[in-house]
């Protein structure tokens, strides 16, 4: 069954997205906000959540899908499915919690009873129905395709999607890399720093690869962490002179998708990322555990209690910055949630006993800083352009910072961009691919037959 | 002051057993004169946000304190990331940011108003340590809107001559584990 969309432009969309601009109403139409959550929200894989978060079968977590209440889950046969917390019946959510473990959901309203497949399993007094309730229209609505990627699970209603891998394309090797940094590759989700702001989602699409504002909006954090005169170089601290001629880079890959890379900027060798870790909580002491234990060879573990230098963004909503998983939630056209997802490094037989306690206890402190002295800062910022953008008369949001320098961003032959960190190549070509989508329309559809 | 951490397992360990089942009938205060000196602490904590006194504020503070905002209620800190999980370092460093002038977030600087009531207190450990609870509910005023933060905070607050000094404030926001919009005031 299709979920119909007008086939009808919402606007003139080549007049509302130039090469070196975009149109305010992009970030306050409610109108388009409207048509995003079909067409870029419902249309492209979008992220759901980490298998972390729902290690055994029968496990659930409760999120949405654009605007669709979801409830993401491993079913009774270990299948990952995107349910949509929706009643068959009159709408209810079916499911309340945020997480938990459940083999069936019953509808609060009238006690209709679903399994974690999605199926019904049945209706009170069902005597007062002549209908055949073995009709799959009964049970629960599913996102058609749902693809875990190395434990990172997404989901959508477009079924001309290439495969997960394929849409990640190129922008999983910077994703296999964050991944692979951690002993066996594992890692597991650990609480989060949940934040909003009333702001359009894409004001923070717009700064996922921003090295211009760094040394401006982060102003505070970098003197705060910089305070000591014995360690001057902590945290963003390259980004304070000329950080265009840093190593660190701007990289697109295509389909919205893109990194800065800051690893350049750090020496490879071992113990380097913790030289530059701020000071936090545990810091001195747990170091001193872990040297006194390990040598020399501490530094491999410090680093992982280090904030990994890159921001990789999956369009739309799946941003890696440091050690979080960070993911934007649209509320409304000018409302935000963005969730920092904490990680941690996970036990295995192929590290030593307890090591793992030890590097997450530091782990934990260092994820705390950026949300807490960093993000909000920008979410601030994001709310004050929101108020700015309802200047009507001024129509037009610049991004064309790096344009027609020649020389300065490359294409390589499989088509990826590369730039300076301040440019915003990454704005203009992320805000083309959506104008891409906003133009096609893509034949939605949900599953029902589970 | 001593500018390193001194947060370690032996810490997490402490606060682990110190923040578990203290609010009991069989500790609790009774003395008036004793809860009188908790709560007039507490008053003060309160006024002293509201001016913008956090220098003075971080004063009440003992030298190895903990500023504890957790993440989910009952969060256990080695577990979960919280909202905020400040030693003394961290805690200057807080305030050393917002004194910048560059804090985004806190330009201009909230303005607040505090109401600390239903306060409790138990015996702590030895006589020397008290735990206190309260409720609070802080409306803020910021960029032309009013809201509120609304919660308990636990006090783990030591004998110092005639008053007290703050070991741990530990602020359980009722809304704790949901997206809060800029939590960048002190709480």
């Amino acid at each position: 069954m299709n979920i119909s969309i007008s086939s009808r432009p919402l606007h003139d969309w080549d007049a509302l997205v130039r090469p070196d601009r975009a149109h305010r109403i992009l970030y306050t139409d409610p109108a388009v906000f409207q048509e995003e959550m079909t067409k870029v929200f419902g249309a492209v894989w979008v992220y759901l959540g980490h298998e972390s978060q729902i290690p055994k079968n029968d496990d659930f977590l409760t999120t949405r899908l654009g605007l669709r209440p979801v409830i993401l889950l491993r079913d009774s046969a270990g299948k990952l499915r995107a349910l949509y917390n929706r009643c068959t019946h009159r709408g209810s959510t079916v499911c309340r919690a945020a997480s938990g473990s459940a083999k069936a959901f019953q509808c609060p309203y009238h006690g209709w009873t679903f399994l974690n497949s999605g199926k019904l399993a049945g209706v009170p007094w069902p005597d007062g129905y002549a209908c055949d309730f073995k009709d799959d229209k009964f049970n629960l609505a599913q996102v058609q395709r749902v693809e875990s990627y190395r434990g990172f699970i997404f989901g959508t209603l477009n079924p001309e999607m290439p495969a997960l891998k394929d849409y990640l394309g190129e922008a999983a090797r910077p994703l296999d890399d964050w991944i692979d940094r951690n002993p066996g590759g594992r890692i597991a989700v650990c609480g989060a720093n949940r934040l909003k702001y009333k702001g359009n989602w894409k004001l923070a699409y717009d700064n996922s690869c921003d090295g211009y504002h760094v040394v401006f909006s982060h102003r505070s954090l970098l003197e705060m962490e910089n305070r000591h005169e014995k360690d001057p170089n902590k945290g963003m601290s390259y980004y304070k002179s000329k950080p265009d001629e840093a190593p660190m880079y701007c990289r697109c890959y295509g389909r919205g998708h893109h990194l800065k890379d800051k690893r350049p900027n750090v020496e490879k060798r071992p113990g380097a990322l913790w030289e530059i870790e701020g000071a936090h909580p545990g810091k001195e002491r747990y170091e001193a555990k872990l040297r006194a234990r390990f040598g020399k060879d501490a530094d491999r573990w410090l680093d992982l209690a280090s904030s990994e230098p890159i921001n990789l963004t999956i369009f739309p909503n799946l941003l890696i910055l440091g050690n979080h998983i960070q993911v934007l939630e649209p509320v409304s056209v000018d409302e935000t949630d963005t969730v920092w997802y904490g990680t941690a490094i996970v036990d295995g037989p192929d590290m030593p006993a307890g090591v793992a306690d030890d590097v997450n206890a530091l782990r934990l402190r260092t994820q705390e800083g950026f949300p807490s002295f960093g993000e909000v800062d920008d979410l601030t910022n994001f709310e004050e352009i929101q108020k700015g953008l309802a200047a009507q008369e001024d129509e037009w949001v610049y991004m064309h910072r790096g344009m027609d320098i020649p020389g300065r961003i490359t294409t390589d032959e499989r088509g990826i961009v590369t730039g300076p960190a301040t440019d915003e190549v990454f704005m203009r070509l992320y805000i083309h691919h959506w104008k891409e989508l906003m133009k096609a329309n893509p034949a939605l559809s949900v599953k029902r037959a589970p | 002051m001593n500018q390193e951490s001194y947060v370690d397992e032996a810490f997490y360990r402490e606060l682990a057993a110190g923040f578990t089942g203290w609010q009991r009938e069989d500790r609790r205060i009774g003395d008036p004169a004793l809860l009188e000196s908790c709560r007039s602490m507490l008053h003060l904590e309160a006024r002293l946000l509201d001016e913008g006194r956090f220098e003075d504020w971080l004063a009440l503070f003992a030298d190895e304190c903990l500023f504890w905002v957790p993440g989910s209620p009952g969060g256990d800190p080695q577990r979960e990331i919280a909202v905020a999980f400040d030693d003394r370092r961290q805690l200057e460093g807080r305030i050393y940011r917002l004194r910048t002038g560059h804090a985004w977030s806190q330009v201009p600087q909230s303005r607040t108003s505090r109401i600390v009531a239903n306060v409790e207190a138990f015996r702590g450990a030895s006589d020397a340590v008290c735990m206190v609870r309260s409720s609070f509910l802080i409306t803020e005023f910021r960029g032309g809107e009013t809201r509120m933060f609304a919660g308990w905070n636990a006090h783990r607050l030591a004998r110092a001559g005639s008053g007290w000094r703050i070991l741990v404030k530990q602020v359980n926001l009722i809304d704790c584990d949901q997206n809060l919009r800029n939590p960048s005031l002190l709480l």
